[in-house]
């Protein structure tokens, strides 16, 4: 007995995920609109305007407006010659990096008083010593001659999109179909279905094969957004990239689907879900880099499957990276998929 | 005669909680078997075990001759089930939900979308999501979700519970259809007009015990009889006022009167007239009416079947 016609409870079941996903406007909005206008308001507020200038104060006195003057040439710095009181304030707060004290008399040193600190603070220093010094008379022996090149995808946006997908795949698999278990299961349906000869494997696989329609339509919609809006490419391969996405898609599945194993209801799920989801949009680089965590960290921040699929779509698409060079990456996200699964489907419960 | 449900001492516990305490019944093929009893009696646990969605605590279940915790899913194909109050898949439409449905059973059973939705009166609300359907419209899909797979039996779970009367008058004729047409149907239900019109045979369930068992007739006439008549009186009487009155049963008190169990009415309610008044008291209240399935359930129990 074998039920029906091979995968005809399995596509009726995927036809009918489909339909009542593309019924629900919530559901469409939070999978494809919302990132975005997330890559539309980070990428506008964190657009490259040149390199950002360096505010640098003078204290006033004697030889101030002299020394003023050599550093407004420098067009990395923004010079303003302020009383004592308020340069010191000033450089409290961040607002300026660096405070240059002329010398009362002749002879005496200048001043240099900063926050070693701030990462940008030793480079002002550098940067300000040098005009101070050859408009004292320095001469630089060896001639120089600058070239510059942007380097390809090096823009936060090219940074940000695909951490955007990265958190889409996520959001679609625990909002879209972890919820929606819990949810079947609190209104009895999923008993209903039980109730019935269907193969309990046909309803989980139901949602791997809507995903299988749903990823690609919201990688091709992300990055040709980005595209037209940002100029955002992809460098490597795009399928390599859908290739990552659809298993990023199927670990986050696994996820998903271990949240919604014994949760009884919407609000369980509700607090599992923010659980799961909450650390990994924090830990795993979707909006900054997870490099700024402790070195200690850094191990287990790369066995999040979130922070594989990162890796492993930026190595893809901003640095054009071959998908077979993301073995370590790969590999934690089948292991997350695998794992996830194999538990979910043993202790998830039907009544 | 071959049992389509044989139950043997039936436990379920949860905890220290006992639903079902030892209960054993045998439904036939082709009747209409209800399970009658208030809320909290232990029908739906009772229901959902004979439809194998709970695993009893002790006890042995057959359906259809087979266990449950052999080969399920063959059972499955076998049964039809409605639960109580089931939530279908909002946006989906009535002719999907039951296209859906009919791909879990084997395409040379099931029956066809269309004829089930003409028979269960639905063809007009083919095309309209689950969701705005109305209470008896839902219930009458979730009975058709249940025929669809043309089951040897049929599960209903408090089919009417939270209908309007037109709509239940509509699916009890649905119901008695399916019976005409042999199907056995298994029930619950704390409604007693709704036992007694549907089911060939009844269990009254108290605290997930069986304590009567029979036609909705026998229970009645072994519990009382046929005939009630409901006295009061002012001034008010004691009970044995009544003793020895012809062609009564039983007497219990009933709110400020008493209701009398009798045979013959036409033989009783002269004799009670004439004993009224040789007690020289006037009647406020004088009802002959039938007797019902709650009657059975008060006089067995003390205690009405819908206490609000």
């Amino acid at each position: 007995m074998l039920g029906g016609p091979v995968g005809g409870p399995l596509l009726a079941l995927s036809g009918a995920r489909i339909k009542q996903f593309l019924r629900e406007p919530g559901a469409l909005f939070w999978t494809f609109g919302f990132p975005l206008l997330i890559t539309v308001a980070l990428g506008t507020a964190f657009r490259n305007q040149g390199p950002a200038k360096s505010h640098v104060a003078v204290i006033a006195g004697p030889g101030s407006g002299i020394a003023a003057s050599a550093l407004a040439d420098d067009r990395g710095i923004e010079v303003a010659i302020l009383d004592p009181d308020r340069a010191v304030r000033r450089l409290g707060t961040g607002e300026i990096v660096l405070v240059v004290v002329p010398p009362g008399s002749p002879g005496l040193p200048f001043v240099y008083r900063y926050d070693p600190s701030r990462p940008d603070a030793a480079a002002v220093r550098r940067l300000v010593d040098e005009r101070l010094q050859r408009q004292a008379g320095r001469r630089d022996p060896l001639p120089t001659r600058d070239e510059t090149a942007v380097a390809r995808g090096a823009r936060y946006v090219d940074w940000l999109v695909p951490g955007l997908l990265g958190m889409q795949l996520l959001n679609g698999a625990m909002w879209g179909a972890a919820f929606n278990i819990v949810n079947a299961r609190q209104r009895k349906l999923l008993k209903r279905l039980a109730a019935t000869p269907m193969r309990r494997s046909h309803y989980l696989l139901s949602f791997r094969v809507s995903g299988l329609l749903f990823v690609p339509i919201q990688v091709v919609v992300l990055f040709a957004f980005a595209r037209l809006t940002f100029g955002v490419t992809i460098h490597g391969s795009a399928i390599a990239t859908l290739g990552l996405a659809l298993l990023g898609s199927w670990s986050f599945a696994g996820l998903g689907l271990l949240c919604a194993s014994r949760a009884q209801n919407s609000e369980t799920a509700n607090g599992l879900i923010n659980l799961i989801t909450l650390p990994m949009m924090v830990l795993s680089g979707v909006f900054f880099s997870s490099s700024r965590f402790p070195h200690f960290l850094q191990p287990v921040i790369r066995l999040l499957p979130m922070s594989a699929l990162n890796e492993a779509l930026r190595n893809v698409v901003n640095d054009g990276a071959s998908i077979f060079a993301q073995g370590y990456p790969i590999a934690v996200l089948a292991g997350w998929a695998l794992v996830t699964s194999f538990v979910a489907v043993r202790i998830f419960r039907w009544t | 005669m071959d049992a389509a449900i044989r139950i043997e001492g039936l436990v379920k516990r949860y905890g220290d909680l006992v639903a079902v305490d030892g209960l054993d019944l045998e439904v036939r093929r082709g009747e209409c078997f209800g399970l009658l009893g208030p809320n909290g009696a232990g029908k739906t646990t009772t229901i959902e075990i004979l439809e194998g969605l709970l695993a009893p605590t002790a006890g042995t279940v057959q359906v259809l001759g087979r266990q449950w915790d052999r080969d399920p899913q063959a059972l499955r194909a076998r049964i039809g089930v409605a639960l109580q109050e089931t939530k279908l898949f909002d946006r989906l439409t009535v002719e999907e939900t039951l296209c859906l449905f009919r791909s879990f059973y084997s395409p040379g059973t099931a029956l066809q979308v269309e004829s089930l939705l003409d028979e269960m009166q639905l063809a007009e609300k083919r095309a309209t999501w689950v969701m705005k359907l109305s209470g008896g419209q839902r219930q009458r899909l979730a009975v058709a979700l249940g025929l669809i797979g043309d089951p040897e039996v049929l599960f209903l779970d408090e089919p009417t519970t939270g209908l309007d009367p037109q709509s239940r008058r509509a699916l009890w004729d649905t119901i008695a259809a399916l019976r005409a047409r042999g199907k056995t149907v298994v029930l619950t239900t704390h409604y007693m007009d709704e036992a007694e019109r549907l089911c060939d045979r009844v269990a009254i369930v108290d605290h997930g015990k069986a304590i009567a068992l029979g036609t909705p007739a026998e229970l009645i006439d072994q519990n009382g009889g046929q005939h009630l008549v409901e006295v009061s009186t002012e001034p008010g009487l004691p009970p044995e006022a009544f003793a020895g009155l012809s062609g009564m049963r039983a007497i219990r008190a009933k709110g400020d009167g008493f209701a009398l169990s009798i045979d013959e009415p036409h033989v009783a309610l002269p004799a009670l007239v004439a004993r009224l008044t040789e007690h020289g008291v006037r009647p406020t209240r004088l009802v002959s009416r039938t007797a019902t399935l709650d009657d059975v359930f008060l006089a067995l129990t003390g205690r009405t079947l819908r206490e609000d």
